[in-house]
């Protein structure tokens, strides 16, 4: 405190300008969580939380409702997406920082960082309009034609296909956050000395061996930043999956069928809710998703922050 | 950056000036477009802002519930008890239709005759094939193939839904006991579009499917809609002209706060699923709600003709003339 307050007046205004700026971070999360589980404190004493988290049931009617069917959703789209997008995005970072010729990186890089400036509502009516039919006439027919009669992995792909399923949104999903693994990865590779590739070169290693031996692991962290910042938005994203989801709350094993994510449910009932057990139910699953997120960011961060320390030994 | 302030300042007053001038609404995105043309033609002529904001019915509920609207707006009618425990009244201000809408290749738009029952068991998931005997019992000189009925709804909460479960409820007792009536369902078989746009679109591109959307969309998509067989027993066609009937028909009783689910009218020429959209206004607020009045006997008067333009069914006059016996009997008619 007295550190402070030896300041001059300039220095000790500026210090408490960035603190409660910095403060009001603390406080606007703070009163996020009051105000979620203030409005969902209805639904919370008439259903519990276990309860809640594994009834499959949404029926506004009956005014019975459950998360599971959009925790599943959310869950699944999240993992699909990220499975298709992360060798993606860091083939994309390896062609841009080691492969592609000079006069191709300005160009290819800013396309890619475009991408992630596209709103997302704009990417749901493209999945709606475009790639949804797309999906329905081509793709989807033809995974059932090739997986279809395996046993087990076949089950995935049961179903009649229409484009409205976890298999379309994952994909959209997937291509809102390429950019962000991307880029971030492209960065974190550019940050490899020359020096130390030039020497791993100069013992006689192949293009490949330095790139798997020397880049990935010196900037792994970087590219695990990246993922985790990616995954957030997935978590959370909203329109782009609303239009191509469904919003049907089931649970289903095949990807070719309609589902919905907790973020779906809001946009799509959010607006017409009108009796109070039901917007409290909306405001539950919107205080889950706010624990779910917050949860599975912190653990990500937890381990970035060990593997930097392990690194920096 | 003196001057740039002040003449913030500037409009800070003047705004602030006109805000008495300002009619506040929310509500209900289903009358939007017919709201906001009457609120510019009412601008022009009075010099009063009519701002209405199309959050949906659910908030337009909540947030005259909370008395921050000069009136709320909603497609649903709320029940008599809720708008005593709210301190509200309600009327109605606009007629919409519901219209089913096929694709079926070989079959043209106001072909396919259907009835509610019919309906209601394709949305049971229970008549699977579109040459059912049902469906073939009601048409017999159409060719309907041996194909699977692929089934569409509304994925998001709508009126639109309320309208169409709360008709399957009044034809259907089946319908009733396992599914109910709301603007959000557990729907036994389907899938779901977000917003008219979204079934639209589904039903335009699935061959063999068959979903529900309000009538502007039906006609501006050029939609194959269905005929319906109504109450008395008719099959009608969709249009302004049976909706009105259905609307003249309906039995709006001001006693109940015009409660009223406007399905499935006695008319003899009346469509089966309209509905009509009501505006909630507070009841200790008898000045404000004269201004808001004053706005909507306005656009009786003078709305009807761009309200039918933007394929919206103005109210009949019988039932204009009982909202204004039920201003009357309130206290907030404006003079």
């Amino acid at each position: 405190m007295r550190r402070f307050l030896n300041l001059p007046a300039v220095d000790l205004i500026f210090a408490l300008v960035s603190f409660s700026a910095a403060f009001t971070v603390l406080i606007l999360i703070l009163s996020t969580i009051l105000v979620l589980y203030n409005e969902s404190s209805l639904a919370i004493h008439r259903f519990g939380l276990l309860n809640f988290i594994f009834t499959v049931d949404w029926d506004p009617v009956k005014e019975v409702f459950g998360a599971a069917a959009s925790l599943y959703g959310t869950l699944i789209t999240t993992v699909l997406a990220l499975s298709i997008a992360i060798p993606v995005s860091i083939g994309i970072a390896i062609f841009l920082t080691e492969i592609s010729p000079h006069l191709l990186r300005t160009p290819i890089g800013i396309a890619i960082e475009m991408l992630a400036a596209i709103p997302s509502i704009i990417y749901g009516m493209w999945g709606l309009f475009t790639l949804a039919p797309i999906m329905a006439d081509y793709i989807e027919p033809a995974l059932q034609k090739v997986f279809g009669d395996i046993p087990l992995i076949g089950k995935l792909f049961e179903g009649t296909p229409m484009g409205v399923d976890l298999l379309t949104a994952s994909i959209i999903l997937s291509i809102m956050i390429t950019p962000f693994i991307a880029s971030i990865s492209r960065d974190a590779f550019n940050l490899t000395p020359d020096l130390v590739k030039e020497s791993a070169y100069a013992l006689g290693a192949t293009k490949w061996e330095v790139i798997r031996d020397v880049v990935i692991p010196y900037s792994k962290l970087g590219v695990y930043g990246g993922i985790v910042l990616a995954l957030g938005r997935a978590l959370g994203e909203t329109m782009a999956v609303a239009f191509v989801l469904g919003n049907k709350h089931q649970i289903t094993i095949s990807l070719l069928d309609a589902a919905a994510t907790i973020t779906v449910t809001l946009a799509n009932e959010f607006t017409e809710a009108d009796t109070d057990i039901y917007l409290s139910s909306l405001f539950y699953l919107a205080l889950i998703l706010f624990v779910l997120s917050f949860t599975v960011l912190a653990v990500a961060k937890f381990f970035l922050l060990r593997a930097e320390k392990h690194y920096q030994r | 950056m003196k001057k740039l302030t002040v003449s913030f300042l500037a409009v800070g007053f003047f705004t602030a000036g006109i805000a008495d001038e300002t009619i506040n609404g929310a509500g209900a995105t289903f009358p939007y477009p017919v709201y906001a043309a009457w609120a510019y033609m009412y601008y022009k002529e009075t010099g009063i802002k009519v701002n209405y904001q199309s959050i949906g019915s659910g908030g337009g509920i909540r947030q005259i519930k909370n008395r921050t609207v000069d009136f709320g707006a909603s497609d649903a009618p709320l029940e008599p008890q809720k708008l005593d425990e709210y301190k509200l009244y309600q009327f109605p201000a606009i007629i919409g239709g519901v219209v089913p809408v096929v694709n079926i290749p070989g079959v043209k738009a106001g072909q396919l005759k259907l009835d509610g029952e019919t309906i209601c068991h394709i949305y049971l998931g229970e008549i699977k094939y579109w040459d059912n005997e049902k469906v073939k019992a009601l048409n017999p000189e159409l060719d309907l193939p041996h194909k699977e009925i692929r089934v569409v709804h509304r994925a998001d909460a709508s009126g639109t839904t309320a309208i169409f479960t709360n008709y399957l409820v009044q034809v259907c007792p089946e319908w009733k006991e396992k599914v109910g009536a709301g603007k959000a369902v557990k729907w036994p078989v389907g899938i779901g579009g977000k917003g008219n746009e979204g079934v639209a679109n589904y039903v335009k591109r699935l061959k063999y499917s068959i979903g529900y959307v309000e009538f502007a969309y039906a006609k501006q998509n050029r939609l194959k809609y269905t005929l319906l067989k109504n109450q008395a027993g008719k099959f009608v066609a969709p249009s302004i002209e049976t909706f009105k009937a259905a609307g003249a028909t309906a039995e709006f009783d001001p006693e109940k706060h015009f409660y009223l689910w406007m399905v499935n009218a006695p008319g003899e020429n009346a469509w089966p699923i309209a509905g009509a959209s009501f505006i909630l206004e507070a009841r200790e607020r008898k000045e404000v709600n004269k201004k808001v009045n004053r706005f909507f006997k306005w656009a009786f008067e003078k709305g009807d003709e761009v309200a039918v333009k933007l394929d919206y069914v103005p109210l009949p006059k019988e039932l204009k003339e009982k909202v204004y016996n039920y201003w009357k009997k309130h206290d907030i008619y404006p003079e």
